[in-house]
């Protein structure tokens, strides 16, 4: 589904990523931990197309088409998505009209009818209701007001209703409670039918215990330095990133 | 030229729901800029006092309001042009503006059917539910077509309840006692300068009386139009409430496109009385003048209401995302007792706009309330300020005000201004002002753009928010309308 090869991405004249190669196939759950400032969120924007970041290098082929060159909007209507590891606020609007806006332009790119007032209202109470989500916080002003937990819980109903294909989540776990974290890991988790994909960014190994990868890659200094199943994840946890660190000079120096 | 222009109206028009709004972006033109082909008398250029008595001749009036036009005019005279606004703009010269001109007169009109299609037209173009046909959608209209109020609709099933709903000029004949009653009483001639000279030389404008313990049952609503080339507008309305009465009155601006400035200096009075209440919305969208900044009106006009009973209620509403310059301060005198005063305005600029303006508040009385909500949005070179004067009076026992002033920029070169003005003669009184000023954010952009929704209409949905609270504040045909010409006025001005 997305084939990432060679990537090479700037911000402000720096160079951050230095030749990302990533095979993610439909069904699968991948994993990219990594200390800070190794470049996960920078990934995370490249991919979605923040126009703050330059591609220098390499390519992404999302479902066999050229990624790099649609816009933001357009790749969100192809299926793509990011759970935004800070949520922005947008006052005076409110969630639902925001997510009938997007909702009606992901269809209508697709060639779909917009859904009617009813239809839209009960697919709104059918996700809610998954995520154990107070209905009031529909009418509420976007991530106005919310809570951290709130704005990251937000994200994952967005992802329910919207129903993209690849689903990117940006340290989705951060400043969440283990309550939320469950609540936010179970959309997820019903989320997942083995046609579409997720890539989740964390600097922590605990989001997955409860979203379990099929692969874990550990982001260093722009790239990829190691790869492995789940069992990696727990292996940084234990030994810290000063390990993999360690292992890198020592690969460097060989 | 005209037909495409027919075309843009017409489709907007089918538009209703308000995310179709933020669709319809296609033009950036202004699209209410046709010329309609009527043959109109002018007067010649120029200001004395024979072409004061000449509109006055003209419109049939009474003596006394012949002489109360020349005091005004003599006061005028004597008056400095003011300057103290933060807008610039070369110095009118006002002997070159004609003060007159008047669809040519027919003979006395029964019904609309009888008014000259063309007329009839460009009211059409412009979306005035005219025919009573169209009663269903609750608007009376009063159509100010460059200087002479053409024709008012519903006036029967209004008089029924002994509301008055005429122009100006016919109240100066048919209700002569009320307009000598109420006209300057609010706004006196010796007011300011653009206010004499609009009491000297106005030319129409709409007259409302609505009896004590009546409650309008619609929305009454003018729309004006300058047509004429180097015509001045200056049109006056006047709207009485009497005890208990309520009124929620519409106004509706626009012009035809012209390359040089036309000025538009108009007075409106309200006066109400105990437990009285008048809504006033306005959505003006004169001619901006184009990109460069040629052409476009100057808006120069006096808005004041009088609160002069006890519980008593002004609420002004105002989007205002046309004129080249806009310079004018909806204001509320609150006399009587436990009376309210609210202000919620919208000021959009682009390309080379100014705007200067905000309101007054003036506490008088005990207890009495005011709001003040102000959303400015500049865009382009454009410079907005907000002006706003609260004052309590030092026998205003337990007043209280809440101002709260937001700016939004939009791209490196626009300006936001705030000049709060605030005098308080009494302890008791509590007055807040909350300003912000923000600049649209990418992060915003971005994070919509990520949802499937492209920038054009990120920018609307989020400047849409950010005016919500005045937008609120409009009856519902009106927000739709003041969204679709944010949309418009705002086109290109992000990404």
């Amino acid at each position: 589904m997305l084939s990432i090869k060679d990537l090479h991405a700037n911000v402000e004249g720096k160079e951050i990523l230095k030749g990302i190669n990533l095979e993610i196939k439909a069904g699968e759950v991948h994993a990219i931990m990594g200390p800070n400032g190794s470049g996960k969120s920078t990934l995370a924007n490249v991919l979605t197309g923040n126009k703050s970041y330059e591609v220098t290098g390499g390519g992404v082929l999302f479902d066999g088409k050229n990624l790099l060159e649609l816009d933001t909007e357009t790749r969100a209507r192809q299926g793509m998505f990011l759970a935004f590891q800070y949520p922005v606020e947008i006052p005076g609007i409110s969630n639902a009209t925001f997510l009938k806006t997007a909702l009606n332009e992901i269809r209508k790119y697709k060639g779909e009818a917009e859904l009617t007032p009813k239809q839209f209202l009960e697919k709104i109470k059918e996700k809610a209701k998954i995520l154990g989500l107070d209905e009031t916080l529909i009418s509420r002003y976007v991530n106005v007001g919310f809570s951290g937990g709130e704005k990251k819980r937000n994200e994952i109903f967005q992802m329910l209703m919207l129903e993209p294909k690849f689903v990117l989540l940006d340290e989705t776990d951060s400043g969440l409670d283990i309550d939320a974290l469950r609540i936010v890991s179970d959309g997820v988790n019903v989320y997942k039918n083995g046609k579409n994909a997720f890539l989740v960014i964390t600097h922590y190994q605990r989001l997955l215990n409860y979203i379990q990868p099929d692969f874990v890659h550990v982001l260093y200094k722009g790239r990829i330095i190691k790869s492995g199943g789940k069992e990696l994840a727990l292996e940084l946890e234990e030994k810290g990133y000063d390990w993999i660190k360690t292992e890198e000079v020592e690969t460097e120096n060989a | 030229m005209n037909n495409l222009k027919e075309k843009e109206l017409k489709s907007s028009e089918e538009i209703s729901d308000d995310m179709k709004v933020l669709d319809d972006l296609t033009s950036s033109e202004y699209k209410w800029g046709f010329v309609t082909d009527i043959e109109s008398e002018t007067a010649a250029k120029g200001l004395n006092e024979d072409v004061i008595r000449m509109i006055s001749k003209k419109k049939n009036e009474p003596e006394w309001m012949t002489e109360w036009r020349l005091k005004a005019f003599r006061y005028w005279l004597k008056m400095e042009e003011p300057t103290w606004s933060n807008v610039h703009y070369p110095k009118i010269d006002f002997q070159n503006i004609s003060y007159y001109s008047a669809p040519k007169p027919k003979p006395k009109l029964n019904s609309l059917d009888e008014v000259d299609p063309e007329l009839l037209k460009t009211f059409e173009k412009l979306g005035i539910p005219l025919e009573e046909q169209k009663l269903l959608s609750g608007v009376a209209v009063d159509a100010v077509f460059d200087s002479v109020s053409v024709a008012t609709t519903f006036k029967a099933s209004l008089n029924e309840k002994g509301i008055i709903f005429c122009s100006v000029s016919e109240a100066v004949k048919e209700h002569p006692e009320l307009v000598k009653k109420y006209l300057g009483s609010v706004v006196p001639y010796t007011d300011n300068f653009y206010a004499a000279l609009n009491a000297a030389v106005f030319s129409d404008g709409s007259f409302v009386f609505i009896p004590k313990g009546v409650r309008c049952p619609m929305e009454l609503s003018t729309y004006f139009r300058i047509n004429t080339q180097e015509t001045g507008q200056f049109e006056r309305t006047l709207i009485v409430a009497e005890e208990g009465a309520y009124v929620s009155y519409l106004e509706g601006c626009t012009a035809p496109i012209r390359d040089n400035n036309q000025l538009h200096a108009a007075v409106v009075e309200l006066v109400v009385l105990d437990n009285a209440e008048i809504k006033y919305s306005t959505v003006q969208n004169w001619y901006p003048g184009d990109k460069e900044g040629k052409g476009g009106i100057y808006n120069f006009v006096t808005k004041r209401g009088a609160c002069r009973g006890k519980h008593s209620k002004i609420s002004w509403t105002q989007v205002e995302t046309g004129s080249a310059i806009t310079w004018k301060y909806p204001s509320c005198i609150l006399q009587g007792d436990y009376s309210i005063g609210e202000f919620y305005s919208v000021a959009v600029t682009n390309n080379m706009q100014q705007a200067d303006t905000g309101t007054k508040m003036i506490h008088l009385g005990k207890h009495t309330k005011s709001t003040v909500v102000s959303k400015g949005i500049s865009a382009g070179r454009s410079n907005n300020s907000y002006r706003g004067l609260i004052k309590i009076g030092k026998n205003a026992e337990g007043a209280r005000n809440y101002t709260q002033c937001d700016s939004m920029l939009m791209g490196n070169r626009s300006g936001a201004h705030t000049f709060p003005y605030i005098e308080v003669e009494n302890d008791s009184a509590k007055v807040e002002h909350e300003a912000t000023t923000s600049k649209i954010g990418e992060d915003q952009i971005f994070y919509l753009n990520q949802r499937g929704i492209a920038t054009e209409d990120a920018v609307n949905m989020i400047v849409n928010g950010f005016c919500k609270e005045v937008f609120k504040e409009l009856p519902m045909e009106f927000a739709v309308e003041a969204q679709k010409l944010l949309a418009i006025s705002l086109e290109g001005s992000v990404g």
